[in-house]
């Protein structure tokens, strides 16, 4: 559902005039909890009443959602902008919250973002607002990516369960089975790229968000927060597992040190030399869209796991909509929100707009969605192999409150286990160094293990 | 040109010069001025001073917005990244100058030397780089350099060799200094070309009469007029290597493990900005960068300029 476009070497540069001279010390307001929740009798008279709400936001399925709400509430002028794709767009946001103004009243806010927007006052809670009713229509998994310290900061929009999206031509070609585990995984990667020096199982250059998806998966759970106490271990068992067979995956040249979203990128996946993507559920509609030529070629499979039998798959990506504390017409935003997110009718524009895996649970199972045949996949049942993984997420994952941060930073430590081929587990240690540093030039109580 | 100069420094001449006497008091002068007062005031001014504002407050997540006095420059004196970074950017200078000012001297002399051939041609076609916008040269040199479907890549293809990328991260730093060559060699040379056309032909004159040859008017007159030109274009060269951030932040999204987050103080101070949101400590590396350029840059003008020139 969330369409990650490759916006490259983008400068920010208008920005980066605006928070300079707008960048006002923004006081960390806490949000202010208003005892009485809303009735649906004021929604309702809000929603008659003339009102206007301006939406941020990259995905090109919040437009057409909008043109229906308008269609539906003729009183509300829904204006949607396009600000940037991720690191773009929050650093937008973020110049917004800090200076006080010019923030719209919802955003786009993938899940790794919300902890750091709800933590420094820029989102609103909805508990307020009647969000709490609608827990049950989302997954769990869902639904636990927007709660922070027991607030809800956004309603779930799109999830990405991970997949193995394999290009089975290629696989056929070269007579390699459909990895199950991790070490068919590796052995594959081996006889692929043995049979071909050019031919790669997938890229990898580093990459903070695939990163921690696997360590996700594997059980572990390096960020550990609770209130402002963050304690960090990016040597835990799951991490290091993730990490070890990694090493032997990087160090071995058996994975091509290719940026996802580059040129290149695109290149390998329609030629055939990046032969898979272990990645978010998303990536269904963007192979689609982004990758004609392998028309026919790919087919999904559940994530490799890392024991036999089991059936374990992580989130990667995925994002949620939040309102913004700075928004004055709160209760709209709500409406909107619950419109986009958890009505069936908002949920199906989405899911025609863009092929990708909703969040909630009625969806989830609906026979239609669920028993489609995807011509790009060969005619394959995508969608049950997705909905599958969408209940098979590892729990307990908790990203930082400063994820946006550490993930800018990974370069400059793991990045450098990948550039020059050296322990992985090492680069880890040095990004938990930044990362506790960080945390506690920024006032949390930072533990590191 | 020390025959001129000379007389232009003659003690008799400055001592001759009327002394403008004008009331104390007068707002007049000022008023002359104001234009350029209200646009240095809100343009120049007043950023640095809210930067100075800033850089001594510390915002954090938790525990809002705190006074902290010289806590952030203290910090920056003793901030590895930030010396990284700008010991990066001397060897930069050390490499990229001396190279960029050389070809721009030779290009500069051989236009002058009237035995080219359509030397306004060759003027133009080495300016023209400097005309191309910097994120726009970068991404073309970034897709040259490219070891697997850029310039680099057909080489290898061709020659059956194995050229390493340039863009690693051992040779990213020279890949840079080549943009950055690229770029301003023409600029260079036509600072240098103009001050060689303002030599009176006379010198010339006389050195023919002398019976110099070209080297030796190279030596004895064109090197010398030039030292002026020379000056300003290291200045120049300073305060550009010193701001060093479009190419490498470019070149990041080619790249991303080659180029640390604090790869120069600029992109460093961007970084903390907007991706970390500490603009208090942004706000301090961006005033010690400022002042370090202003420094050095003085230093090369005071030192390059001989004494009676001051």
């Amino acid at each position: 559902m969330f369409a990650f476009t490759a916006k490259k070497g983008r400068i920010v540069g208008a920005a980066a005039i605006t928070a300079l001279l707008a960048g006002t010390v923004a006081a960390c307001g806490d949000s202010q909890d208003t005892a009485q929740t809303t009735s649906p009798a004021d929604a309702e008279a809000a929603l008659s009443e003339e009102s206007s709400l301006l939406v941020w936001g990259w995905d090109p399925a919040i437009q057409p959602v909008a043109d229906a709400f308008e269609a539906k509430y003729p009183n509300i002028d829904v204006e949607v902008v396009n600000v940037g794709t991720g690191s773009d767009h929050y650093t937008k946001v973020q110049n917004a919250i800090t200076a006080s103004s010019g923030a719209p009243d919802l955003a786009q806010m993938e899940y790794y973002a919300i902890p750091q927007f709800a933590l420094s006052g820029g989102l609103a809670d909805l508990t307020a607002l009647g969000a709490g009713e609608l827990e049950s229509s989302y997954t769990p998994a869902a639904w636990n990516n927007v709660v922070v310290n027991d607030a809800i900061y956004g309603l779930p929009w799109g999830t990405g369960p991970m997949a193995l999206f394999y290009n089975k031509a290629v696989f056929d070609e070269h007579g390699v089975e459909v990895p199950g585990t991790w070490d068919e995984y590796v052995a594959a990667a081996k006889t692929l790229h043995e049979a071909d020096p050019d031919l790669y199982i997938t890229n990898d250059a580093g990459d903070a968000g695939f990163a921690t998806s696997m360590m996700w998966q594997a059980g572990g759970q390096p960020f550990q927060i609770d209130g402002t106490n963050v304690s960090v271990n990016l040597q835990d068992e799951g991490s290091m597992k993730w990490a070890n067979t990694w090493n032997e995956l990087v160090q071995n040249d058996l994975v091509a040190p290719i940026s996802s979203w580059s040129d290149e990128w695109y290149q390998g996946l329609s030629n055939g030399s990046i032969a898979s993507l272990t990645i978010g559920a998303w990536m269904a509609g963007n192979l689609e869209s982004g990758v004609p030529d392998g028309a026919g070629d790919w087919r999904v499979a559940p994530m490799p796991v890392w024991n036999e039998g089991d059936t374990t798959t992580a989130e990667n990506g995925g994002g949620a909509f939040s309102v913004l504390e700075q928004s004055d017409n709160k209760v709209v935003a709500q409406e909107f929100l619950e419109f986009m997110t958890a009505s069936s009718e908002g949920q199906k524009i989405t899911l025609d707009t863009v092929d990708g895996i909703p969040s909630t649970v009625a969806e989830l199972s609906d026979e239609q969605w669920l028993n489609r045949e995807w011509e790009y996949f060969g005619g394959q049942q995508v969608n049950q192999v997705l909905a599958d993984a969408a209940n098979n997420v590892v729990e307990g994952w908790q990203y930082l409150p400063f994820q946006v941060f550490a993930n800018s930073v990974f370069a400059d430590s793991v990045g450098q286990s990948y550039a020059n081929k050296s322990d992985i587990n090492a680069g880890l240690s040095q990004w938990q160094d930044a990362i506790v540093s960080y945390g506690e030039q920024q006032g949390f109580e930072v533990s590191a293990q | 040109m020390t025959l001129t100069r000379e007389v232009e420094t003659h003690p008799g001449a400055a001592s001759s010069m009327p002394v403008i006497r004008r009331s104390r008091r007068s707002w007049t002068g000022w008023g002359f001025m104001a234009p350029f007062m209200i646009v240095f005031l809100f343009v120049l001014l007043a950023p640095v001073l809210y930067s100075v504002y800033l850089s001594v407050y510390d915002t954090k997540l938790i525990g809002g917005t705190q006074f902290v006095g010289m806590d952030n420059y203290i910090r920056v004196m003793n901030d590895p990244q930030f010396w990284d970074g700008v010991v990066r950017i001397l060897k930069f200078f050390a490499i990229q100058v001396p190279i960029m000012i050389f070809l721009a001297l030779g290009a500069a002399l051989a236009i002058d030397s009237a035995r080219l051939r359509a030397s306004g041609f060759f003027r133009i076609i080495i300016f023209m780089p400097y005309a191309v916008p910097a994120v726009v040269a970068t991404l073309m040199w970034g897709f040259i350099f490219g070891d697997r479907f850029g310039l680099v890549a057909n080489l290898n293809d061709f020659l059956n060799a194995s050229i390493p990328s340039p863009l690693t991260s051992s040779l990213i730093l020279l890949a840079i200094a080549n943009i950055q060559v690229w770029t301003f060699t023409g600029y260079n040379m036509l600072i240098f070309y103009s001050t060689l056309r303002t030599i009176p032909e006379e010198l010339y004159e006389a050195a023919d009469l002398d019976g110099a040859n070209q080297w030796w008017v190279i030596r004895s007159i064109k090197l010398p007029a030039l030292r002026g030109s020379m000056v300003i274009a290291l200045v120049f060269s300073v305060i550009g290597s010193f701001q060093l951030f479009n190419e490498p932040n470019v070149l990041k999204g080619l790249a991303p493990n080659s180029i640390s987050s604090f790869f120069t103080p600029n992109m460093y101070a961007y970084n903390l900005s907007f991706s970390g949101q500490q603009y208090n400590y942004s706000a301090t590396v961006a005033l010690v960068m400022g002042v370090l350029t202003m420094i050095v840059a003085y230093s090369v003008q005071h030192f390059g300029t001989r004494k009676d020139e001051r």
